[in-house]
């Protein structure tokens, strides 16, 4: 298919901003050890990107370079139009634009749900107190944990906690929304919680750039499924051929080794 | 645990067991809950009470508290009337007897401001604090030195005493702890050559003691001043302290800023906050919440420490004292001058130290 190609081909950033995210031939290296190796990616608007992968394939790495949280060394990375440079402008734009939410949830544990909420549009976006507060509860109701809005983090439950972080990035208005294995350090009975939020969050139309072993939310709300191994793209495909007929063999075995559980 | 009796009094099982409230309760839970704890209340009784006594004696019963002259003194117990004749040159140095209300009128302000600060459900603590770092200090300034509003000048050399002593450790204080975070900031900066300036400059001055530094600032410096350029002592004394104490505090901060775990810094800059506002608001106040005992430990420190300007001829509270001990109407009177400027270092440290323990207990019930 053209669309395909178009996907994977090294063209210079196309000027319709049709992509919300593109990288081109993107490497980067620890050191000496080489994380990501020819890294090829277009994420159309609104779309949602399932990514999975053995442990160490480097996929944390990958989203992390989408916001800066790690720089890439070779080749180009384009989020909205803006591309990623040393530019401390560009940066900040990008970050504004990019949510991120952590395995470990990291929230700021000195201040209560709703103060965590409210930091960042009252001193990033400069937004007065009582605003602030608004829409902080705005979005603690859309995660549905209004009434958790005075407790510390320390005072929340695993999932309860992870659905402030979620409501954190989205008080910034974020058009893209990265996913790090949100659920892994969740009870089994909170993982669903979560999961529903993003589901709906989903269903809005966020773009969305999710790392997670829970393949029946990837079923579900998966545009595309995105096998990484060994710091490159093995393999990327609709949900369905994906799971049903996965071409790669190492896909396969992932596959095989996910879906026994 | 057969003290306890719980089955036996099926009744109160829902009430502490008698046995274990009241005061015979806390001394066999405190003080003989075992073997160990039994020799050692035991041996510290024995302690307490051959030197309680004595000293009690001596300082109190003995003493004598009225008089104007060493005749007054019987010799039997402490002489206080030492202390009474020259408490207020303890207090205040030098500075004129007529201006010294000026010095009253200034730590009355201080204390009335900061009042507020204890008092939970104050809402402008903020505007209370910007006023403690900024306004009074000017307001302080123009008070003790004067020349400004008909106030004479009071040169900073007449300046001495606990007034002086204060002076110092305030300022040092007060500047330390910014100067100190910024170093530790500066120590851990992607930025090599601000790093190695931070390092140092903390090594620098953890490497000299702070006689030598201010032996030097007083001594050596103004060897480098072009003639006639002229330093205030007291400042001089007050830079080095500073600094001296800014690099000790660098070092507890440092040690606070390696407590955060790196999510924290992640999922600040991924909201986009500035390298400022997320030092600012997310990883100082935790971090410096976990070293208040190390800040407040460097504060006691750099209180006492302010005795070594004795050193270079500044008569702060303990060079007041020795002032009085080698008057030749008062020689042999050093105990008792020891003794009290013992007890004032000891209020003021004591009270730093539980001014840290009820910040640790506000932090900590603040985010459980
Ligand atoms: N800061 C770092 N310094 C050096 N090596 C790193 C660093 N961060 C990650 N790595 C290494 O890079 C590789 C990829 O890490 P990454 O976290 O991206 O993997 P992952 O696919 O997210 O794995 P997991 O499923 O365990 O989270 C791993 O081998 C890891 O050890
Ligand atoms: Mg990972």
């Amino acid at each position: 298919m053209s669309l395909e190609n178009d996907r994977y081909s090294i063209s210079p950033p196309d000027l319709e901003q049709r992509w919300m995210i593109e990288m081109y031939d993107v490497h980067k290296w620890f050191v000496d050890f080489h994380v990501l190796k020819h890294i090829n990616l277009k994420v159309d608007r609104g779309e949602r990107i399932v990514i999975c992968g053995p442990s160490g394939s480097g996929k944390s790495t990958l989203i992390r370079c989408i916001n800066r949280l790690e720089e890439h060394q070779r080749g180009r990375i384009v989020v909205d139009g803006t591309e990623l440079t040393n530019d401390l402008k560009n940066v900040d734009a990008i970050r504004r634009e990019v949510g991120i939410v952590f395995q470990q949830f990291n929230l700021f544990p000195h201040l209560t749900a709703v103060e965590n909420l409210m930091l960042a549009p009252i001193w990033v976006l400069k937004m007065p107190k009582a605003e602030a507060r608004d829409l902080a509860m705005k979005y603690l109701e859309r995660v549905r944990i209004p009434e958790q809005a005075d407790k510390y983090p320390g005072q929340l439950s695993g999932g309860q906690q992870q659905r402030v972080a979620i409501a954190r990035s989205l008080c910034m208005s974020p058009k893209i929304m990265l996913f790090d294995e949100p659920t892994s350090a969740l009870d089994p009975e909170m993982i669903k919680e979560v999961l529903d939020v993003m589901v709906g969050l989903a269903d809005e139309g966020m773009t969305m750039l999710c790392v997670t072993h829970e393949m029946g939310f990837a079923r579900t709300v998966a545009d595309r499924m995105m096998f990484m191994d060994g710091g490159e793209i093995i393999e990327i495909a609709e949900p369905k051929t994906f799971f049903s007929s996965p071409k790669n063999e190492r896909t396969q075995l992932f596959l095989s080794q996910v879906l026994e559980h | 645990m057969s003290q306890y009796n719980l089955i036996d009094n099926p009744n109160s099982s829902n009430r502490p067991p008698v046995i274990n409230v009241g005061i015979i309760g806390w001394l066999r839970h405190n003080l003989f809950s075992s073997w160990t704890n039994t020799v050692l209340t035991v041996v510290a009784a024995g302690i307490i009470y051959s030197l309680f006594p004595p000293l009690f004696q001596w300082a109190i019963l003995d003493a004598d508290w009225s008089g104007v002259s060493r005749e007054s003194c019987t010799g039997k117990g402490a002489c206080w009337v030492f202390i009474k004749t020259w408490f207020w040159h303890l207090i205040f140095g030098l500075y004129p007897v007529d201006e010294r209300w000026r010095v009253v009128l200034a730590f009355g302000i201080l204390i009335v401001a900061s009042i507020p600060l204890f008092i939970p459900w104050f809402k402008y603590k903020a505007l209370v604090g910007v006023f403690l770092l900024i306004g009074f200090p000017v307001l302080a300034y123009f008070l003790f030195v004067g020349d400004i509003l008909g106030m004479p000048l009071v040169e900073t050399p007449l300046w001495g005493g606990l007034f002086l002593t204060l002076v110092i450790a305030g300022c040092g204080i007060v500047l330390s702890l910014p100067l100190g975070i910024l170093l530790a900031l500066a120590r851990r900066s992607s930025m090599p050559v601000l790093r190695g300036l931070s390092v140092a400059f903390i090594e620098l001055w953890r490497g000299v003691p702070l006689i030598t530094v201010l032996f030097m600032a007083s001594v050596m410096f103004p060897l480098f001043l072009p003639e006639g350029v002229n330093f205030d002592k007291l400042l001089r004394a007050l830079i080095a302290v500073t600094l001296f104490s800014a690099a000790y505090m660098a070092e507890v901060v440092r040690g606070g800023l390696q407590a955060i775990p790196r999510g924290q810094y992640e999922a600040a800059q991924s909201v986009g906050l500035s390298y400022w506002r997320m030092m600012t608001f997310v990883i100082l106040p935790q971090a410096l919440k976990h070293v208040i005992p190390g800040i407040v430990n460097s504060f006691i420190a750099l209180f006492k420490d302010t005795t070594l300007v004795a050193i270079i001829g500044l008569f702060d509270f303990l060079g007041m004292l020795q002032v009085a001990r080698s008057d030749p109407d008062w020689l042999g009177f050093a105990p008792e001058g020891y003794v009290f400027g013992g007890l004032v270092f000891w209020i003021f440290c004591f009270g730093m130290s539980r001014y840290s323990q009820y910040l640790e207990k506000e932090f900590r019930t603040e985010s459980q």
